[in-house]
């Protein structure tokens, strides 16, 4: 699962799909998620570095992580590629 | 070196639908609430649990003390009379009477708790279709205000006096078309039809029946001041009857309650803040309607008001946590809260203004809040915009200090403490938690089903 390439995400959160207009708004951590998935990285390697830089066990992250990903598929922003 | 680490938010992401209007706006909360007079909501919680009910002391008598204003300064004789039944926590119902406050009744139960309280028998209205001929006696024994619902219930309690050869005191409800549909006309005698004036007759006749007062009660959460003038003036119009028959001037006249509070009700277009009229336009339309009516000064009668939900309902609060987060089939979040239907009954009436308790972002998602009863009925807001909640969050319910802690069930789970708060902010528990023991302790258990082999 990756994160559409040709996404524009800002540092605010706001993010734009250009194939098709939409735009969304999220908070930090999603937004930190966005960025760290589009470079590439592994749950257990984004885990580590939110659980690092955020107040959060890996236990509520991975809970949180998997219910951002299931919106992120709903809103057509992961290729499965 | 350790470096802090930053506040974890759930990470949410929601789609902006650029040029769609909403007309309820987005946001609803913009600052935790985190403190009710000076007391922090975690310390409330971390003493008395979660959910829990908590009472301002404060928020009673201000509230109490500006009604008391909007009606003593138009209307020379008023007294207020708390009704019972929005809120019978006996401290709630003492703050009531230290600021003057009588008490109205709607059952021998909460009579008896009205008198434990120590309320003198003639400060005591009783209203409510069902009275025994025991607890009439009691009441005339006491000398309490008996207001009659229905010709049955008249002619018990003259049977009742003439057994005991003692004078009730006695009004009779009444009620009437105002204008508010539907009419609430299943209490009391009715105006337009000549009921209440035949019952009025029947009680002139009667031996020992006093006739002292005429009282209605046109609705609740009534959103139109101007019923309550159509009200006083239809009562005043029997009143002045009354003397004109019967050469006898009325000592009050009861106008009941109903004023609404500033809760939202479920589908309104707009905040219950935004619809809501002030006190102040039911005190001018009733007083003044009264007032012009042509009572002589030496006979106006005592104006009685029986308001409850809009004396109590600012004053309550419901702290809660977050249980969990789901996502529905949909894709709609779903919070399961630790409180629901079973002690917040007025989340089948109201769109409740939900607070988180701690620091939020500035993002936020609609979502759906559950309570955790396994039962589907059992949803506290259909549809609300709140900040990401994690599990374990906190959130404060606002005013629902009417009802709930009258109306609330021990259905699946038990009832919460209720604290209040005092005037200098120290906390007290007005009411324990109930526990596996006080539930059991009322059933009982036959022999024969006393043991079983699995």
């Amino acid at each position: 699962m990756k994160i559409k390439s040709n996404l524009a995400v800002s540092d605010s959160g706001f993010i734009f799909n250009p194939s098709n207009g939409d735009s969304f708004s999220t908070n930090t951590v999603g937004s930190d998620i966005i960025r760290l998935l589009k470079a590439g990285n592994s749950f257990d390697s984004i885990k580590k570095e939110i659980v690092e830089k955020y107040e959060v066990d890996e236990i509520l992250f991975e809970k949180d992580f998997h219910d951002f990903v299931s919106q992120l598929q709903d809103y057509y922003l992961v290729s499965n590629d | 070196m350790s470096t802090e680490k930053l506040k974890y938010e759930r990470p949410a992401i929601r789609k902006m639908n650029t040029g769609l209007m909403n007309k309820f706006g987005t946001r609803t909360e913009y600052a935790p609430f985190t403190h009710i007079d000076g007391v922090s909501v975690k310390e409330l919680i971390s003493n008395y649990g979660s959910p829990c009910f908590v009472i301002s002391e404060r928020t009673i008598r201000r509230t109490y003390q500006n009604a008391v204003r909007a009606f003593k300064t138009r209307y020379p004789k008023v007294q207020f009379a708390w009704s019972y039944k929005t809120n019978y926590l006996d401290a709630v119902c003492n703050v009531f009477h230290q600021e003057g406050s009588w008490a109205e009744v709607v059952s021998i139960f909460e009579y008896s708790k009205a008198i434990a309280n120590g309320v003198p028998g003639n400060k005591i209205l009783f209203n409510g279709p069902e009275k025994t001929k025991a607890d009439m006696t009691v009441a005339i024994e006491n000398g309490s205000y008996i207001h009659i619902d229905h010709f049955d219930e008249l002619y018990d309690l003259i049977e009742v006096t003439t057994e005991l050869k003692k004078t009730a005191k006695v009004a009779i409800r009444v009620n009437m078309d105002t204008g508010v549909y539907p009419m609430w006309d299943r209490f009391g005698f009715n105006y337009e039809s000549g009921q209440a004036w035949n019952a009025i007759n029947k009680i002139m006749a009667s031996e020992y029946l006093d006739f002292v007062g005429l009282h209605c009660h046109i609705g609740t959460f009534m959103l139109t001041p101007s019923a309550y003038g159509v009200a006083a003036s239809k009562l005043s119009d029997l009143a002045v009857n009354i003397k004109y028959v019967y050469n006898k001037a009325i000592q009050y006249l009861d106008l009941g309650g109903g004023f609404p509070s500033a809760n939202t009700l479920r589908g309104s277009y707009l905040p219950g803040s935004d619809v809501i009229p002030t006190i102040d336009e039911f005190a001018e339309i009733i007083t003044s309607t009264i007032l012009n009516y042509g009572y002589k000064k030496e006979e106006l009668p005592l104006l009685i008001l029986e308001t409850g939900r809009a004396l109590i309902d600012d004053a309550g609060y419901l702290l809660g946590s977050v249980i969990a987060n789901k996502r529905l089939s949909d894709g709609r979040r779903a919070t399961i809260m630790d409180f629901g239907v079973n002690i917040l009954f007025t989340a089948f009436w109201y769109e409740h203004k939900i607070t988180p308790a701690q620091e939020f972002s500035t993002h936020t998602e609609d979502m759906v809040l559950y309570g955790p009863l396994c039962m589907n009925i059992d949803v506290v807001r259909q549809s609300v915009t709140l900040p990401a909640l994690n599990k374990g969050d906190h959130v404060v319910v606002h005013k629902v200090g009417a009802y709930n802690m009258t109306q609330w069930m021990q259905f699946i789970a038990m009832r919460p403490k209720v604290v209040l708060i005092d005037t200098n902010g120290n906390h007290h528990v007005i009411r324990e938690n109930e526990t596996v023991d006080t539930l059991k302790e009322m059933e009982r258990l036959p022999e024969h089903l006393s043991a079983f082999n699995l």
